[in-house]
């Protein structure tokens, strides 16, 4: 009565499998997320060991509460969001904030947080296809991503490259949906201005001799 | 819809959830403002380039060890019953 497991198994028929004692199940979960959990704990955390331990306390979690995993969300998602608790608990810990929330943490500035206007407008020389095949590319990535303030990274991170929805992005942080939203503005607008200015054609640069007069200006 | 207005509304320009009239503001602005285009285009790309990003790969030791972990906690607490 073995079935065999293959790539279009789907997670949830892994999930059923794992709840009712195939350990194969569950290693196959394990196989195919831990790559994405990993790659998430290092972007948050930047820091290998720490990373590692997130993981490790990702997957943990998950085989001990799998039985409340209820399939509202996909797996993944469920999966990911433990990675990230288990992630902003090292963050916090680094701090030396105790049970703080990020929202409590960081509020105050993000009142007076402005829209940061585009500075650098070129277009790019070339598509993200052709880019996301070059070997420099990953780093010039990683680099923008860590010259973000963490409050606007760690929300980039969950909401675009994990792809959560705002509302999932905002629960997982401890943040209102609003503070999300700001939050993802900024750094969709700050990583824009650094990639731009790697990646835009010069010869395309949007100079403006009379700032005054365009509204993207100051 | 001035520059201004377009920038505060990025986002949900972006991700497909803005009013469809607002949506149609928004196209109005850009048909005539070359470096909003140009900001709303790079943001697309900016997005896109993360989504496709490479994953970090695990470190064989690691990846190991875990898997060992693993297996051995699912034993115990699978006996445990």
């Amino acid at each position: 009565m073995i079935t065999l497991i293959t790539p279009e198994t789907t997670d949830l028929e892994l999930v059923q499998r794992a709840k009712a004692g195939d350990l194969d199940a569950f290693e196959a979960l394990t196989t195919r997320h831990e790559q994405r959990v990993y790659s998430l704990a290092m972007r948050m955390l930047r820091q290998e060991q720490d990373a590692e331990d997130v993981t490790q306390q990702a997957f943990l979690s998950a085989l001990e509460s799998l039985q409340s995993f209820r399939g509202e969300a996909s797996f993944s998602t469920w999966l990911l969001r433990i990675a990230s608790h288990a992630a902003l608990k090292v963050i916090r810990k680094r701090k030396g904030l105790d049970l703080v929330s990020l929202e409590e943490a960081t509020e105050p500035s993000d009142h007076s947080d402005t829209i940061p206007h585009p500075e650098f407008i070129a277009d790019w020389r070339q598509s993200p296809e052709t880019l996301v095949q070059t070997r420099e590319i990953q780093r010039l990535l990683d680099e923008a991503l860590a010259r973000l303030d963490e409050k606007h990274r760690l929300v980039f991170l969950l909401r675009d490259v994990e792809g959560l929805s705002v509302k999932e992005t905002a629960e997982t942080l401890g943040l209102s949906e609003a503070n999300t939203k700001v939050r993802l503005l900024r750094a969709r607008l700050q990583l824009r201005e650094q990639l731009t200015k790697t990646l835009g054609d010069p010869a395309t640069q949007v100079v403006r001799s009379h700032p005054r007069e365009h509204g993207l200006a100051s | 819809m001035k520059c201004e207005e377009l920038l505060a509304m990025l986002n949900e320009y972006v991700d497909g959830t803005v009013d469809p009239a607002i949506c149609e503001e928004f196209e109005k602005h850009m048909a005539g403002c070359n470096p909003c285009q140009v900001v709303v285009d790079n943001i697309r790309k900016t997005i896109t380039l993360y989504k496709a990003g490479q994953p970090y790969e695990l470190p064989v030791k690691f990846r190991k060890r875990l898997h060992d972990l693993l297996r051995e906690k699912w034993k115990e607490k699978h006996k445990a019953r």
